[in-house]
């Protein structure tokens, strides 16, 4: 009769971790920065796969790690949003309750299933001035076990986010116009690909939750309208 | 992936479909009206018409609902802009229709938030036939709804129009539509007013001429109500995008063209004297 195989709870959890960390640390980091007109997103992304999505009017998401399971991510999102929005009005889609809904959804995973997601991912919403009681921005980090931590001024995921999080730390405020924060933004994520000294705007995916527009708040960035907010 | 207790089994990129796998509670169930209920009475909005200008297409309707032969509201909008390059104006059931447009309008965004593009033009415009057909069963008691779908084709750089028939049928005009109570009045003014190369502001005072053509003639629509200052709803999409007309540029346009009448008036009494 064979001894049955034991592996301590401890040690499962402990290895799980590792292999999601480890599947996060492959990829590059993603940034999100408040500024004085709103939300910026950040991410190096030279290929056409988006990191970073329009979930409502004033939410957006952004994901690192493994794309398949964090773009499943954005999707369910995206549904829960429009189906809630459907059934109850605009103003009752909230980043705070999505935030909850991917904790609890990836928090299971990570503990029911062999393979943890490889992902982090940040909920983001803007203020609306307009809205009593909705002033104010919203930034959620839910890690892979299904961990949340919420943010004010920036909030880096991915591989390198302490050491990119120190570095914005003191060269980052609230109030920078666009163009300052991109710039901050674009040096962090150069000071993480250490060996290379730039990141060319085309390697670069941008998106805002911008307070000024009307309605839907996100807005992508074209590679010629970062060159010029990067030149001036 | 499923995520369990978040998200359901739906896994595609339309709007409707998602409620009705995952959230049937949610559907509008007219679709489900059985043959045995009786023929319903509900508000039915009335005259919108759509035709193209110089910059692209432009979309109007009155502000009426009738419930019979009595006022069900006097300030409904038919008129929806559904994306930042399609409208769609609504004629029929107001309950139903407005809800389709609010549908429609969901699907649009819920698609293109899914797949990172939008759809085509077409492709709306299939996507919106398709919501009239699974409305035949309400209809046949009914709650007809007939809209008008226009907007700005990127692709081919040029305004669209759409009009629908009740089984979800499909039919592309190539300059101007009306429809509703008072469409077919609508219709004969433009017939005449209508010219494919004219200014912003020329094609609003032929907008505004043909729903007044309609509302003189078509109880059921309403005209400019300048005592409680209702005004139709007139939006343009050009390939900048949708602009909706200001109450002042449509009263503008408005009493313009009662002066030209009341001058085509003078001259003819003074001519008969």
């Amino acid at each position: 009769m064979s001894i049955p195989f034991y592996v301590s709870p401890e040690q499962v959890m402990q290895d799980k971790a590792e292999y999601a960390r480890k599947g996060i640390a492959r990829g590059k980091s993603s940034i999100t920065l408040e500024y004085a007109g709103g939300i910026l997103f950040m991410a190096e992304n030279p290929s056409t796969l988006s990191k970073i999505g329009e979930i409502y009017d004033r939410i957006a998401f952004a994901g690192v790690g493994k794309f398949s399971e964090f773009d499943q991510l954005r999707k369910v999102g995206v549904r829960y949003a429009d189906v809630k929005g459907y059934a109850y009005s605009r103003d009752d889609v909230r980043a705070r309750a999505l935030a909850n809904a991917y904790s609890q959804a990836m928090g299971d995973v990570f503990t029911r299933e062999l393979k943890p997601l490889e992902v982090e991912v940040i909920v983001a919403e803007v203020g609306d001035p307009e809205l009593a009681g909705h002033e104010h921005n919203q930034i959620y980090r839910i890690q892979f076990d299904g961990s949340i931590s919420d943010y004010e001024g920036f909030c880096v995921i991915g591989g390198l986010a302490d050491e990119l999080g120190s570095y914005l730390q003191g060269r980052h405020n609230r109030e920078m116009p666009l163009g300052e924060t991109l710039k901050v933004g674009r040096a962090a994520l150069e000071h993480a690909a250490n060996g290379r000294s730039s990141v060319p705007p085309q390697n670069l995916e941008v998106c805002l939750l911008d307070k000024a527009r009307i309605g839907r708040k996100f807005r992508r960035l074209a590679t010629d309208e970062l060159n010029q907010l990067l030149a001036g | 992936m499923r995520f369990s207790g978040f998200g359901g089994t739906y896994e595609g990129s339309s709007f409707s479909e998602l409620l009705e796998v995952d959230h049937p509670q949610l559907g509008s169930g007219w679709s489900r009206l059985t043959q045995s209920a009786p023929t319903l009475s509900a508000p039915h909005g009335t005259t919108v018409l759509a035709f193209k200008y110089a910059d692209g297409v432009i979309v109007a309707g009155d502000r009426l609902a009738t419930e019979g032969y009595r006022v069900a509201s006097r300030d409904v909008q038919k008129v929806y802009a559904t994306d930042a390059h399609s409208m769609i104006a609504i004629a029929g059931a107001a309950g139903p229709a407005i809800e389709m447009a609010r549908l429609m309008r969901i699907e649009l965004e819920h698609y293109e938030k899914i797949e990172g593009e939008g759809l085509e033009l077409d492709g709306k415009a299939n996507k919106l036939s398709q919501m009239i057909r699974a409305n035949l069963p309400a209809a046949m008691q009914g709650l007809v709804v007939v809209p008008l779908f226009a907007g700005y084709d990127l692709r081919r750089r040029n305004g669209r129009i759409w009009k629908f028939d009740v089984t979800g049928g499909r039919y592309e005009e190539t300059d101007f539509e009306a429809t509703g109570s008072g469409g077919l009045y609508a219709r004969e003014a433009l017939k005449t007013l209508h010219r494919a190369n004219a200014t912003k502001s020329e094609s609003l005072e032929t907008a505004v001429r043909a729903l007044q053509n309609a509302a003189e003639e078509d109880r059921g629509t309403g005209g400019v109500d300048t005592v409680r200052g209702i005004f139709p709803t007139v939006i343009f999409c050009s390939h900048d995008g949708i602009q909706q007309a200001r109450e002042e540029e449509i009263k503008t346009a408005y009493e313009r063209s009662v002066s030209t009448r009341l001058e085509g008036r003078a001259e003819r009494r003074g001519a008969g004297a």
